[in-house]
């Protein structure tokens, strides 16, 4: 855990691409699940947002 | 001795053009060689994604190219984002994207490790098995549209068979109920074939010296199964999904040929409400907005699943 903080914070590519994978699974699933409809709103700002931030750390250093 | 065949393309160069191509750098050749790749690229696929992406902030409408087109910031992605009908329509793809990618997978799977087992004949199988993914999707989707006939069809007589009930009791089509399973049906068994065939390719991929290795350490078959072929085909199997994951996502021809959508709204993928509201109601700029929503969520799952994959790639 302190690992993965210490990626995050000398922006290391690895626990950014975590970070930015579980925002677009998380936005896909609050687009398709069947529960609560202001999931539904506002999935597609998550999986933007993860989607944008997953082009950008991957050009962040091992 | 004859001339080889760059002596002759250089004597037929006329003299002008060839002192300007001495003159280039492998650099401007290299881009010369490139450029209509990238010109198609930007012509087929960047400038009509940029343009959609303008469209979606826009009402216009494609059936009223002269009428006046105003900029509506981001109220076609609130409306769709607030649309009931349009969530259901997303659950009704997340119900066909899960049962048939997990159906062709364990059944692609189990299909190509019984052909894998070289016995006689498998060759044929394999011919067999193959058959439906070689039809059309209109063609398949006309025929089981008869298979699925209450009336006459075979599907419901074989279910007669098996369970005992009466086949004109239930209507696979008609039913909502049943009416999603039976889009799954079908696209699975078209579709299955295509994953055993990827399996397949990965199976014979693994040198039987791997398996000669744990039998003389006295591995048994199952542990066999878990620790050589389960990891060795994975790689193979993910790209399957990625591929069958991507297809469904836009599965449109088989669904509108067997129910059209119905019964209801119930069997309405996104791209078929996709094509209704651009095509039917014409409603360019809220189905641009749309088409958007659904491509960020289809390239956010790719981009991660792609890294997994490498990531499996390199284990």
């Amino acid at each position: 855990m302190t690992g993965f903080l210490s990626g995050l914070l000398r922006l290391r590519r690895g626990p950014w691409e975590i970070v930015a994978s579980v925002l677009i699974a998380l936005g896909v699933f609050m687009l398709m699940q069947p529960f609560v409809l202001w999931a539904f709103t506002w999935s597609f700002i998550v999986t933007l947002t993860g989607t944008v931030m997953f082009i950008v750390v991957s050009h962040f250093p091992e | 001795m004859g001339e080889t065949t760059i002596e002759r393309a250089a004597k037929a160069t006329p003299p002008k053009l060839a002192r300007r191509i001495r003159g280039l750098s492998d650099r401007a050749i290299a881009w010369i060689f490139v450029a209509p790749t990238i010109f198609l690229l930007l012509a087929v696929n960047i400038f009509p994604l940029i343009w959609t992406i303008r469209l979606s902030f826009t009402n216009f409408r494609a059936n009223r190219p002269n009428a006046e087109v105003k900029w509506i910031g981001l109220r076609n992605y609130e409306r769709i984002l607030t649309d009931s009908d349009i969530w259901l329509t997303m659950q009704a793809t997340a119900h066909f994207l899960f049962w048939t990618i997990v159906l062709q997978v364990l059944l692609g799977f189990a299909l190509a490790w019984f052909i894998n087992q070289k016995f006689r004949g498998s060759n044929f199988w394999t011919t067999v098995i193959v058959l439906p993914m070689m039809l059309s999707p209109a063609v398949v989707g006309n025929f089981w549209t008869f298979l699925y006939q209450p009336q006459i069809g075979l599907f419901n007589y074989s279910v007669a068979f098996l369970t005992g009930a009466d086949p004109t009791s239930f209507s696979m089509i008609g039913d909502t109920g049943l009416a999603p399973w039976a889009i799954v049906i079908v696209d699975t068994w078209m579709w299955t074939p295509f994953v055993m065939l990827i399996c397949l390719a990965g199976l014979r991929s693994i040198p039987d010296s791997i398996y000669e290795a744990a039998e003389c350490d006295r591995a048994s078959k199952w542990r066999q199964f878990w620790t050589i072929t389960v990891p060795m085909v994975l790689p193979f199997l993910m790209l399957a999904v990625l591929f069958r994951g991507i297809e469904n996502f836009k599965m449109f021809d088989l669904v509108v040929q067997l129910t059209g959508g119905g019964p209801g709204n119930i069997t309405t993928l996104t791209s078929i409400d996709l094509k209704r509201e651009a095509f039917e109601k014409w409603r360019t700029g809220y189905s641009s907005a749309y088409a958007i929503i659904l491509f960020v969520t289809v390239f956010g799952l790719a981009s991660i699943y792609v890294k997994a994959l490498n990531r499996v790639k390199e284990r």
